[in-house]
């Protein structure tokens, strides 16, 4: 055996092994023992008791609210921020003196390294009695309630995500190549058609980047349902908390957080698909 | 066109209201939120000698120090060694990035909390027997969900750097003799710096504000976001705005000096090129 190879394999090992180590103990056995104890019972005072059965999964829809909240607000959330994003991204990549763009753009992610407590904090004083209800009320309309619904939760998803869907939009519109633009002009678009035709089509591949992120952090979300929704509208994150640390049912709370990974990972995979084809299309129109 | 200019400002004056709030209300001489009482600064004289948050803000920064310091550098050996593998092991190791990112925090803590309190139940008996000492959840643990994260993004952001470098400097200082070990002090790692940093400064900020992962694993410590998460429960948060107050500042003084360094850095190998 040549020694020089034997040296770089066990430079490679050495390189690796810290990392395998880490990923061994911290992602894929506490992954085994969740996957292990979605299958056992709670034990009388809570927590496992080793069995097999199937109980935990038949079971999910006791959680139905929590999984239906997530299914549609986390969707509908994401979308929202998309479209709230997109015009910020566009005049900060377009329309912008570039002296001014970076500084703009960093104010718009300079929010979400705050604390979001804190930020999700003052969201309930502002959308809470004392705040815009009770100016509301000064104008004659009286008795809006905005905390605890899901508007209050759309509403603190838009605040929150806005500053990481902005960049990567902001990214592939700067990327756009300019001369596209003049060519379409020149062809004798309208700006608006120009604008439908080569720029939206081309930015899409940032949008799907900043909607997939926004998407994986709402899935998981429960900071935000749990200030902003006030156990009202509640996600499956919420059910998972519960599960864990006040009824104690680990079993359940281990299947219910395997299906929330599950669904994750199908919604991920089918909006990929679908975006991917649509940006194909669009691309294959556009030549 | 104006229509446009009119959202962004709106969408400025949407992203800043809140911070304004707790920036104002760290200084309202009431204990209560939106009931102001006149102005006042006693609530950061009251912050800062108040033995528990100065305790949870020194938890914080130690778990956050010590996680960007760890990630960074298994990260970077990760990518290190993922570039010289192929196959089945470079196929792990890429899945697992991507699961160690997409499962949610939520579950993460979860399962690092349960199999942590199982691990413990087997071992403690035999632990104590022989060394009189028990494995318990606290500052160590929530490092070591941190760091699992934190590698994973220290390693695509490394990797990037990696993917983006020009060969032919290293196969120059080879044909120079260099020792590989030269080769990668002088010039790889210099050219991965940036990267690196960028990465360690990510772990740390996602480590010093995370509530969820801790609020599972972190036992009886008590850090910032656990602190500032109970004190909101409780309605009353002068101290925690005051405190809040002092992190924005001091977050946004770094964000402010690290730009200006770079552009300080850009305009200064602009120069050096023409």
């Amino acid at each position: 055996m040549n020694t020089t190879q034997q040296r770089s394999g066990l430079v490679t090992t050495a390189l690796l092994a810290p990392a395998g180590v880490f990923f061994f103990f911290l992602l894929i056995l506490p992954l085994i023992v969740i996957i292990v104890y979605s299958f056992g019972e709670r034990a009388p005072a809570g927590g496992y008791s080793p069995a097999f059965t199937f109980d935990n999964y038949l079971n999910l829809p006791a959680r139905g609210k929590a999984i239906l909240n997530t299914l549609t607000l986390a969707p509908l959330a994401t979308l929202l921020t998309a479209v709230a994003a997109y015009p910020i991204a566009y005049f900060l990549a377009v329309k912008v003196d570039p002296r001014w763009r970076l500084a703009l753009l960093v104010l718009v992610m300079a929010p979400f390294w705050t604390s979001q407590l804190l930020r999700y904090y003052a969201w309930i004083l502002i959308l809470g009695s004392k705040g815009i209800p009770s100016w509301l009320a000064l104008i004659g309309i009286p008795d809006l309630r905005i905390i605890n619904t899901p508007y209050a939760v759309l509403i603190g998803a838009v605040y929150g995500f806005l500053p990481l869907m902005v960049p990567p939009i902001y990214v592939s519109l700067e990327k756009l190549d300019k001369r596209l633009l003049e060519a379409s002009a020149d062809l004798g678009a309208t700006p608006w058609r120009s604008f439908m035709q080569v720029t939206l089509p081309m930015s899409l591949p940032g949008v799907a980047t900043g909607s997939m992120l926004v998407f994986i952090l709402l899935m998981g979300d429960y900071i935000l349902p749990q200030f902003l929704g006030g156990g009202k509208v509640f996600f499956i994150g919420n059910a998972l908390v519960d599960l864990f640390l006040q009824s104690r049912n680990w079993p359940f709370g281990a299947a219910l957080s395997l299906s929330l990974c599950a669904i994750m990972f199908v919604a991920i995979f089918l909006y990929m698909r679908f975006v991917l084809r649509q940006s194909n299309l669009r691309q294959e129109a556009v030549v | 066109m104006k229509a446009l200019r009119l959202y962004v400002v709106f969408i400025y004056i949407f992203l800043y209201s809140p911070i304004a709030i707790i920036v104002i209300y760290s200084f309202n001489s009431g204990r209560y939120a939106m009931d102001w009482q006149g102005f006042s600064t006693e609530w950061y004289g009251k912050a800062l000698s108040n033995p528990l948050i100065v305790e949870a803000l020194l938890t914080s920064l130690t778990i956050a120090g010590a996680t960007a310091l760890i990630s960074a550098v298994i990260g970077t050996l990760a990518a290190l060694g993922l570039q010289r593998v192929k196959g089945l092991c470079r196929n792990v190791f890429d899945g697992l990035i991507y699961i160690a990112i997409m499962v949610p925090s939520v579950v993460i803590g979860i399962a690092t909390l349960v199999a942590f309190v199982t691990l413990f139940d087997i071992i403690n008996p035999f632990v104590e027997a022989v060394l009189a000492f028990r494995f318990q959840m606290g500052m160590w643990t929530v490092i070591a969900a941190h760091v699992l994260f934190n590698i994973a993004v220290v390693c695509l952001i490394v990797r990037a750097r990696l993917a983006g470098m020009d060969r032919s400097l290293v196969e120059a200082s080879e044909d120079l003799y260099a020792t590989p070990l030269g080769t990668f002090r002088q010039v790889v790692l210099p050219l991965l710096l940036p990267g690196i940093i960028a990465g360690a400064l990510l772990a740390f900020t996602f480590s010093f504000e995370d509530f969820v992962i801790a609020f599972f694993v972190a036992g009886s410590d008590i850090t910032l976001p656990i602190y500032v998460y109970s004190s909101i429960r409780r309605g009353v948060t002068p101290e925690i705005n005051a405190i809040g107050t002092i992190v924005l500042m001091t977050s946004f003084t770094l964000l402010i000096a690290a730009q200006l360094i770079m552009r300080d850095r850009k305009q200064r190998r602009v120069g050096a090129g023409g």
